[in-house]
């Protein structure tokens, strides 16, 4: 290319993007690859677009991991998105405490009170406001009707720990696995463990562990969950060589029809099918859903729900146009919108009522009910301390770590901190 | 172009004018350096100073790193079950490489470097694997591994024994990466040692086989040192290859089962960076730094002095 051409290339692209350039341009970081949630997000975007002449909102995907990996550098420089995504927990609290968030609390408060409460509350800390919430979600035994019928194994019988355990041998002494766990990336795992807390410490377990109170990891909830884990790996319940399954391979088992139960999110309903050897899947009327049973003697409720929480972020130095458009976005339309699609199950109020697919729906319900939600322990407690969660999972269940040893695992991990 | 052309049209000549450097040369100097140090210090040097520092603090990533805590992070290290395993690990493949991948890849060049039929043939075979990509590799040998569906179950099956999964033993899980390591990575070697033996001048075995010297011989007396650059410089690779290894162990084992196979690499990622401790990240990574570096001048000074 010449130099004129290329003065001429570039005079050109320069009056193409100038009109760009005096727009607001509002910049939504998201990690979702799911399709029919991206189509929501950007029917908002482009309908605010519409009507907001001068703001340019767009939506934009960044991986997962490399979503978590950049962001701390993105938010340190010029290149920060307006909102991003967020799962609540430690690392916004992290976010927060660093002065990279906008204080919302005095602009969300109409928004907020359209919402499920648990949710809401994901995105306060103490008491401000630093995000809102678009969806919440959660961990549910899943199980394959055929398989509980075959070991005759009923659903409505398992309603204590003991029950469950009781199934397990049930249904292992009938030859089928009873259930199936992506071990081999460990957070699947800490489902169980998280559960086993809340239900035998109730609702104030986790805080209290993390403010120290009675040695906090170390206290006697976190070793009694221990204790009660090990007793199910004991049973071997799992599929063979569960340490080293990946998620989607289990996935794929039970959606095989191969083992009878998977404690999973919501999540599973979808990948069962994409992920099974005939691409079918099982057929949903086949799947049932089994909240996870409560311990004797424990203080949580079987009314009490473990799931993750999502919502969005503002970075401090954002226009005031990013929280409008957070306010339009959390509006009861798309909310709608997202639960007749089967897109998420959203968090304003009464939504879920338009949910048509069974599963979803009574897991919206199941979540609508909840007496007390807590967010998954990993992003509870921020990286460092949340994988050590997972890690000791899988080590107490197979053994591999006594109870109290991962419970102190955990304490020093949050004592480095 | 230019400057080469006449530098050999002139003949040795010219290079005594060279030396001393004239202002010519100073302008030279001045105009090119620069860009380089530049790039070098900004991309190179600075960055390993930083993360020297950053290895003194307690930060997750976010604002500057303001808790110091001196050497704790370096004192965790020392006495972490999960890090010293990582360091037996690497040294686990670097002797696999030394003792086992070496021999096996100078042994089948040895068969496939000369003039026999299908030689040629045979060498694309082995060096295929080294084309892959380490992580589509690990992810193909991950479902090899499989006691359900993958080759293992064909091999118990066949043998009639119960599943086995390897990727899930704790005790064997790590020899699982071993073999994989070893599969991708002879036929890099073999084709080094090809090279290095096509480099022989042959009329020197001639001369030797005439002299009544037998194939050993020739192998010990001829063949073996005049390969030594190229052995010294395989061991040089493979070395430094062991300690950085990384890419094999997410697809197969994820460093699990009950963190027993991760690599030095693998534990910085999962342990630290993963869990944004970089902090903690910055001094896994200077020891690792440190590691190489003094091999790698450790090793050019002792053995690779005259290659």
């Amino acid at each position: 290319m010449s130099f004129r051409r290329f003065t001429i290339a570039a005079a050109c692209l320069a009056a193409l993007t100038a009109p760009a350039l005096a727009d607001t341009n509002i910049t939504v970081l998201h990690v979702s690859e799911n399709a029919a949630q991206v189509a929501v997000w950007n029917k908002a975007a482009a309908d605010y677009n519409a009507a907001h002449k001068g703001v340019n909102v767009q939506f934009k995907f960044l991986e997962n991991e490399a979503f978590k990996a950049k962001l701390p550098t993105m938010l340190q420089s010029n290149d920060r998105p307006e909102l991003f995504y967020s799962w609540a927990g430690g690392v916004m609290q992290t976010q927060n405490k660093d002065g990279f968030l906008k204080d919302l609390t005095a602009d969300v408060g109409a928004v907020q009170s359209t919402m499920l409460p648990a949710a809401v509350d994901a995105f306060k800390v103490d008491a401000e406001t630093v995000g809102v919430p678009f969806q919440i979600g959660m961990v549910a035994f899943y199980y394959n009707k055929k398989l509980f019928e075959k070991a005759g194994v009923k659903a409505e019988d398992i309603k204590s720990w003991d029950d469950f355990l009781g199934a397990v041998k049930k249904i292992k002494a009938a030859g089928i696995t009873p259930i199936v766990v992506g071990a081999g990336e460990k957070w699947p795992m800490h489902f169980y463990y998280s559960y086993l807390v809340m239900r035998i410490g109730g609702e104030n377990a986790l805080a209290d562990a993390k403010a120290g109170k009675n040695g906090g990891f170390k206290n006697a909830t976190f070793v009694e969950a221990g204790k009660r884990l090990r007793e199910l790996g004991a049973l071997e319940p799992f599929q063979p060589g569960y340490l080293s399954t990946k998620h989607t391979e289990s996935a794929a088992i039970f959606g095989d029809g191969k083992a009878a139960m998977d404690l999973m999110g919501d999540w599973l309903i979808a990948m069962q099918v994409s992920n099974s050897t005939s691409g079918k899947g099982l057929p949903e009327e086949d799947i049932g859903i089994l909240t996870f049973p409560v311990v004797a003697g424990g203080k949580g409720k079987a009314t009490d729900t473990l799931g993750g929480i999502n919502g969005w972020l503002v970075t401090k130095t954002a226009p005031p146009e990013a929280v409008d458009f957070l306010k339009f976005f959390s509006q009861e339309k798309y909310a709608l919108e997202a639960a007749k699609t089967g897109a998420y199950i959203p968090v304003v109020k009464g939504t879920e009522q338009a949910i048509t697919d069974p599963l979803f729906r009574r897991l919206a319900d199941l979540l609508a009910a909840t007496t007390y939600h807590q967010n998954y322990f990993d992003q509870d407690l921020g990286p460092a301390v949340g994988r050590v969660i997972n890690d000791v999972s899988v080590s107490v269940v197979a053994g591999d770590k006594t109870p109290e040893e991962a419970a102190a695992a955990i304490q020093d991990a949050a004592e480095q901190q | 172009m230019s400057v080469i052309e006449t530098a050999s049209a002139t003949g040795t000549t010219s290079v005594e004018p060279a030396r001393r450097m004239s202002a010519n040369g100073w302008a030279i100097v001045v105009i090119f350096l620069p860009p380089a140090l530049l790039l070098f210090t900004v991309f190179v040097a600075l960055p390993i100073a930083q993360a020297a520092w950053f290895g003194f603090f307690n930060w997750d990533g976010y604002g500057r790193p303001e808790r110091f805590i001196g050497l704790k992070n370096y004192g965790y290290l020392l006495n972490n079950a999960t890090f010293n395993r990582s360091l037996i690990n690497n040294g686990l493949v670097i002797a696999v490489s030394l003792l086992v991948q070496q021999p096996v890849a100078l042994a089948v060049a040895l068969m496939v470097a000369g003039r026999v039929a299908g030689a040629a043939w045979f060498r694309m075979i082995f060096f295929l694997p080294y084309v892959l990509a380490d992580v589509a590799a690990g992810l193909i040998w991950h479902f090899m591994f499989d006691g359900g569906y993958g080759l293992s179950s064909v091999v118990t099956d066949a043998l009639g024994l119960p599943p086995y999964y390897l990727l899930a033993d704790k005790t064997w899980a790590f020899s699982a990466i071993l073999i994989v390591i070893l599969w991708k990575y002879f036929g890099f070697y073999t084709m080094l040692y090809v090279a290095g033996l096509q480099g022989i001048d042959r009329s020197l075995l001639e001369a030797a086989e005439m002299d009544g010297a037998s194939a050993f011989q020739r192998f010990r007396h001829i063949t073996l040192p005049l390969l030594g650059p190229m052995i010294r410089l395989a061991i040089f690779f493979s070395v430094i290859g062991s300690l950085k290894l990384f890419d094999f162990i997410p697809p197969l084992t994820g460093g699990g089962p009950f963190e027993t196979t991760n690599t030095m690499v693998s534990y910085l990622y999962y342990f630290g960076i993963t869990r944004m401790r970089f902090g903690f990240s910055s001094a896994v990574g200077f020891v690792l730094f440190v590691i190489c570096v003094t091999f790698a001048f450790g090793y050019r000074r002792l053995f690779m002095r005259d290659d």
